[in-house]
């Protein structure tokens, strides 16, 4: 050791984990991966034009207001899963002009006016959607069947919708069941699915990237409800975007309460605003808004719900 | 009878890569240093008077420093020589301004003549607190509380555990691992001193499962000399270590917030610090010696038998210098360790390793509230509060989040995704509040 010799000072803990926020963005991308290839399996070329599209315009976005704000642009996947996430919830059919205004608003407005990854109230993804359904409410209700990348488009119902044509023989309720959990049914993108996504969520249970309780709580209060307003809990789960909304977008860290008692009120009210809407609501699907006005409840959950400190309690007891 | 208990568990934080490199490797003995720098003051207690002046010749052991409190400890020289100069310096865990006497060795290593206690069987209680005072002996972990006052509780609160920790969190140190390898006989000694003077019902030796061969050893002392200890193993994780997880781990109670470890009945004190004991009584040599870990990115890292007051320097080049890609060294271990800029700082006390690493920079990216830190916090505390509210200096909304509790284990930190030095901010925050106390 020479004596002209420089040391690095660093505040403690000198070891880290090492899993970086991009890191996690990335592996959420390639759990997204399942849904997005079911997508492009179920509504062929259409849905490819809408993801390249989407998640294109989302980075570009993110580069050009990064640029606009005098902030450093990272690549830390956060703009590409945004952009993905906005294409699956989209119908296949709606046209690209569309898909990119969607994509800008989610970026532009809902993440980074309001201070970018971290500080966004509300999930970027569901700003965008609910911007597109209230700006071109008939392209966004539009539903095809599923026919993969046949030229030919049949446009038809969701089994969500008021018109669907409901079977009651058991046969075919099966046959419906197994087609909505396969992915073969008409819907958005990448939530028609239920099994792809299953596989990509316990992906993510499985790093440790979601909390569970929040799938648990939401799907399960989705189910507890439609059971005693006596609608089909199975079709319930299965349909829209429930899946996809329980296991991608109630969990995203930014918009959902901190503390895992925070998160479970936060799951089961999405779940009870998803069926008041479903059922009461003017819209079919109620997923999206049911999280999105969750957000907004987000930052009152987390001043009111706290841990309790260690050694806590017992002084509140031993003082009165 | 049954020696070793089962295995507990921790319910909060992360395990780490151990890196216990240094686990099989004996004690040496550390080169005796040119020059000491000893502190006048420990971290925590009363601050002493100074018994000698520059220029005075003093022998290894003698008593250079006392105070008639009694929650102070007297220090030792650490070398025999001259006093060069009683003058400042910086803190090396603190950062903080502390007066130090500095020794010149003549390199004879000439001891006081020691004086052990003529009939160890049976001293009393008093006898042992005032020799465990006598000889300096400071709590080996993080708070350098002195151990004779840890061994004499409030009079109202009664003791029926004592628990000596063996635990060693920390990743890369392997000294307390080291001590109970080759020093159980006297590690077990001091622990029958400590039941001496507190009479528990149970005495726990925790040990983490990562040391089996630590807990082989002790077990088969224990056996041999009959003593009633136990050993509880607890799963290697991290963090534990400090009084209150290790409490709620090895006997399931919880002191309270602003509590002590005697108001559920327990004393925790570590092994080094039991060795330490049994030196005061049988040998009657005074506390100036402790073992510590150099390792990391040195040439050749050992556990090291090293003098109070001596230079990491000395110990570094002692072990082979620092390799090209070190560029940080740090005092303690990687998770709670201090970085170092100047390699003359001294080892103290509470030094259980001196770590050099590779820097790695801080990134400090904004919080994405992802709810880690809160999970692993062995506080139960809300950690990604404080960066937020010390940004915005709102330093009493970190008070009513409990900051006081926080044991600065940096567990959150290396959970965070963000990168966030939670810790350098908790620490901020605590200075400024203890400030404004100072000053109303």
């Amino acid at each position: 050791m020479t004596p002209e010799m420089e040391f690095k000072v660093s505040p403690s803990p000198h070891l880290w984990w090492g899993r970086s926020i991009s890191k996690i963005m990335y592996l959420t991308l390639l759990a997204l991966l399942l849904p997005t290839a079911a997508g492009i399996y179920f509504f062929g070329y259409r849905a490819l034009l809408v993801i390249l599209v989407s998640v294109s315009f989302a980075v570009l976005t993110e580069v050009l207001v990064k640029k606009l704000r005098g902030r450093p642009f990272v690549m830390d996947g956060s703009a590409i899963i945004t952009g993905l996430l906005l294409a699956l919830v989209l119908p296949p059919t709606i046209p690209l002009w569309m898909v990119a205004v969607g994509s800008v608003f989610s970026i532009a407005i809902v993440k980074e006016a309001f201070g970018g990854l971290g500080h966004n109230i509300f999930n970027p993804v569901l700003g965008g959607r609910a911007f597109l359904t209230a700006c071109f409410s008939v392209e966004m209700t539009t539903w095809i069947k599923p026919m993969g990348f046949a030229i030919d488009t049949i446009i038809t119902t969701t089994p969500l919708d008021g018109n669907f044509v409901w079977s009651w023989r058991w046969a075919a309720r099966l046959a419906l069941y197994k087609d909505m959990f396969l992915g073969n049914t008409a819907g958005s993108i990448g939530t028609t699915s239920a099994l792809l996504i299953l596989i990509a969520g316990g992906i993510l249970l499985t790093l440790k990237l979601i909390d569970w309780r929040v799938p648990l709580a939401y799907v399960g209060t989705v189910a507890v409800l439609s059971l005693a307003m006596g609608v089909d809990p199975i079709l319930q789960m299965l349909a829209g975007g429930l899946m996809l909304g329980a296991f991608f977008m109630a969990t995203d860290p930014v918009t959902s309460p901190i503390t895992h008692r925070g998160r479970i009120i936060f799951a089961v009210g999405c779940g009870v605003l998803t069926i008041i809407i479903r059922r009461f609501g003017g819209m079919p699907e109620g997923v999206y808004y049911a999280i999105l006005f969750m957000n907004a409840v987000t930052p009152l959950i987390d001043r009111y719900v706290k841990v309790r400190p260690f050694g806590f309690q017992k002084v509140v007891q031993s003082a009165t | 009878m049954n020696i070793r208990l089962e295995k507990k568990s921790l319910r909060y934080g992360v395990e780490l890569p151990q890196n216990k490199l240094m686990a099989q490797s004996p004690i040496e003995l550390a080169p005796l240093p040119e020059m000491v720098t000893i502190p006048l003051e420990e971290n925590v207690g009363a601050a002493s008077e100074t018994l000698v002046k520059k220029g005075d010749k003093v022998l290894t052991g003698q008593k250079i420093t006392d105070s008639d409190e009694f929650d102070s400890v007297p220090m030792h020289a650490t070398v025999s020589g001259e006093v060069t100069s009683i003058t400042t310096a910086i803190n090396p865990s603190t950062g903080q301004v502390m007066k130090v006497i500095a020794i010149t060795s003549d390199g004879g290593d000439k001891w006081v003549e020691l004086q052990p206690h003529p009939n160890p069987e049976a001293i009393s209680s008093a006898e042992i607190l005032k020799a465990v005072r006598e000889a300096g002996v400071v709590d080996a972990d993080g708070i350098t509380s002195p151990a004779h006052v840890k061994l004499s509780p409030p009079k109202d609160k009664k003791i029926d555990t004592v628990i000596l920790n063996g635990y060693e969190w920390e990743p890369y140190v392997t000294s307390d691992h080291r001590v109970m390898l080759e020093y159980g006989e006297k590690v077990l000694s001091g622990l029958n001193i400590m039941k001496k003077v507190l009479s528990p019902v149970n005495v726990y030796i925790a040990i983490g499962d990562n040391k089996e061969d630590a807990m082989d050893s002790l077990e088969e002392l224990i056996m041999k000399a009959g003593y009633d200890f136990k050993i509880t193993p607890i799963k290697a994780g991290y963090p534990l270590g400090d009084e209150k997880t290790l409490i709620k781990t090895v006997v399931n109670r919880e002191v309270l917030i602003g509590g002590l470890a005697a108001d559920v009945g327990v004393v925790v004190h570590n092994v080094s610090t039991a060795k330490a004991i049994h030196e005061a009584i049988y040998e009657g040599k005074p506390y100036i010696e402790r073992v510590v870990t150099v390792t990391g990115a040195v040439g050749n890292p050992k556990n090291l038998l090293v003098r109070f007051g001596t230079p990491i320097k000395n110990l570094i080049e002692y072990c082979g210098g620092v390799t090209e890609e070190g560029s940080e060294i740090i005092i303690g271990g990687p998770m709670t360790g201090i970085s170092q800029f100047d390699p003359d700082s001294p080892i103290f006390s509470d030094t259980n390793c001196v770590l050099v690493k590779v820097s790695q920079p801080i990134m400090d990216m904004d919080c994405i509230s992802c709810g880690r830190c809160i999970e692993v916090c062995p506080m139960n505390l809300m950690p990604t509060l404080y960066p937020k509210y010390v940004k915005v200096g709102r330093y009493d909304e970190c008070a009513t989040a409990y900051i006081d509790i926080c044991t600065e284990c940096g567990v959150c930190a290396y959970t965070c995704p963000a990168n966030i030095p939670i810790v350098q901010y908790v620490r901020v925050a605590k200075r400024e509040l203890s400030r404004r106390m100072g000053k109303e």
